[in-house]
């Protein structure tokens, strides 16, 4: 059938011209001197900084969210309070407002003249411009994915074994570990994926609020505007080829862990 | 997540109703708005027009390395949006191989925006493409209808809500995006997007100006999200009743 065939060509065109051919062009820049050059810039010692301190955040916002997540989720499937809306709303924020935004209210609750910045400078903590600031960004920014995921699965399941486990003597926490978590696993580990590509990549709140020093608050992602604009364009695209390899790599998990029932 | 933004409500409003207008209606930051809302527009129809044919596609076409295609589809949500505009800068920037230099252009901010919202209306669209029972479109053809009157009366009222709430989020999404932005569309100070300028002004010490409008900005996600929700609860309204 011609109209299907002409469908189809648009639908492949348009992600060729728009998604795989610039990540093409980006690979193939990136080795068209060989692997020398590649293998140079990433080992950089700034560089390696810079991926410590993207590592370092991730690390710490990863699991904080995963546990925060699957708290919120119960509460919100499982349990009837007052501003659970709110709550439901709050939670989907970060997915909507600009990164930036969400610097420049840290910026502002932790800088100089902010509400704890001086307080905090003080007593000899420096969170805006060094380590703390770049985590609190990520975690910000970080904050809906699992909570996504898990909530739609929670609905599915219903709570009708839970209520047979309790009825048979199990306590809150047998039944959470035995019943709700392995129900929920899949889930779970999905919006984990999610949530580690998100920290990896963060760009827009870390950008305002670490001051990106060369070989202190500088992340992945920041270097590789840095080098971009210091004309050092190999070493912007060896760190995001990394990047990129692990994006794919998490498009391979997140193919082989995605939950059946898509939710909206 | 509540202080942070309780500090910025707090510093929007630090200079008044006066202060916070005079940071509004200042030129550059309504025409970084208007940029912003215009070019967030033009993205949002375009991938509602080519997601939903993509959609459609994954769907119901079948040919070699669809699986592939399919999981391509998630890619600018796994990539991050500094390397989505690097990837962009290389293939359509300065040295570009292709002859096609649109870098520092408003068609540059157009395609960075298509490039982290691609996923949206494709995601909301293809499970209820899924869903929906083919036997009614045969039935609709059965009776003399074409392709486009099937099209249009049977299987657009079905994915329209799928279509929409997509294309609000991928919306929102545009209206804040900033990675896939600096390197592609970034270099000037005059005619930018609302979240560059805002980034601007924060590097020059003017905070509470950044606050303002980013107050306008963290309005709209409001906006956008409340609509996702009213959207959601009109979809469900079937099961719940």
């Amino acid at each position: 059938m011609p109209r299907r065939i002409v469908l189809r060509g648009v639908a492949l065109l348009y992600l060729l011209v728009v998604l795989l051919a610039p990540l093409a062009m980006v690979f193939y820049r990136t080795f068209e001197n060989g692997l020398e050059p590649v293998w140079q810039a990433l080992s950089d010692p700034l560089t390696v900084h810079a991926f410590e301190i993207t590592l370092i955040a991730a690390a710490i916002a990863v699991p904080l969210n995963t546990v925060f997540g699957v708290l919120c989720a119960l509460a919100i499937v499982r349990r009837r309070f007052r501003g659970k809306g709110l709550l439901n709303a709050f939670i989907d924020l970060p997915l909507a407002v600009s990164p930036v935004v969400v610097g420049l209210a840290l910026y502002l609750l932790y800088g100089r003249t902010g509400w704890f910045g001086p307080w905090l400078q003080g007593h000899g903590i420096n969170v805006l411009f060094a380590l703390p600031s770049i985590v609190l960004a990520t975690i910000f920014v970080s904050v809906p994915f699992v909570a996504r995921e898990v909530i739609p699965t929670l609905r599915e399941l219903g709570n009708e074994q839970e209520q047979a486990a309790a009825t048979l003597g199990a306590t809150r926490w047998q039944r959470f570990w035995r019943i709700t978590l392995p129900s929920i696993r899949w889930a779970v580990i999905y919006g984990v994926i999610l949530t580690t590509a998100r920290c990896l990549g963060e760009y827009g709140a870390v950008a305002v609020v670490s001051g990106r020093i060369e070989g202190k608050t500088e992340t992945a992602t920041t270097r590789v505007d840095d080098l971009v604009q210091n004309f050092q364009t190999s070493g912007a695209y060896a760190i995001s080829v990394v990047l990129a390899l692990i994006a794919v790599a998490v498009l391979i998990l997140m193919t082989l862990t995605k939950p059946k029932e898509e939710a909206l | 997540m509540v202080l942070p933004l309780a500090a910025l409500l707090w510093e929007a409003k630090k200079d008044g109703a006066q202060g916070f207008w005079q940071a509004i209606s200042n030129p550059d930051a309504i025409a970084a708005l208007k940029l912003t809302f215009g070019a967030a527009i033009v993205v949002v129809l375009i991938n509602g027009v080519l997601g939903t044919i993509t959609a459609w596609v994954l769907v119901r076409d079948d040919f070699r390395g669809k699986s592939v295609v399919n999981s391509v589809i998630d890619l600018p949500f796994a990539l991050p949006t500094i390397v989505a505009g690097l990837t962009l800068l290389a293939l359509y920037g300065p040295d570009s191989p292709v002859g096609i230099h649109v870098a520092f252009t408003r068609a540059a901010i157009v395609l960075a925006l298509c490039f982290v919202t691609l996923p949206f209306v494709i995601r909301t669209v293809q499970p209820v493409l899924i869903e929906l029972d083919v036997e009614m479109e045969e039935a609709a053809r059965s009776l003399g209808a074409g392709q486009l009157t099937v099209f249009r009366r049977v299987v657009l009222p079905n994915i329209l809500p799928g279509i929409l709430s997509g294309s609000v989020l991928a919306l929102a999404r545009a209206l804040g995006e900033i990675g896939s932005l600096v390197l592609i569309a970034g270099a000037t100070v005059h005619d930018t997007v609302a979240s560059i300028y805002v980034f601007n002004l924060i590097q020059d010490g003017e905070s509470s100006d950044a606050a303002a409008v980013a107050m306008v900005l963290l309005a709209a996600a409001f906006v956008l999200l409340l609509a996702v929700g009213v959207l959601r609860f009109y979809v469900t309204r079937h099961e719940r009743a």
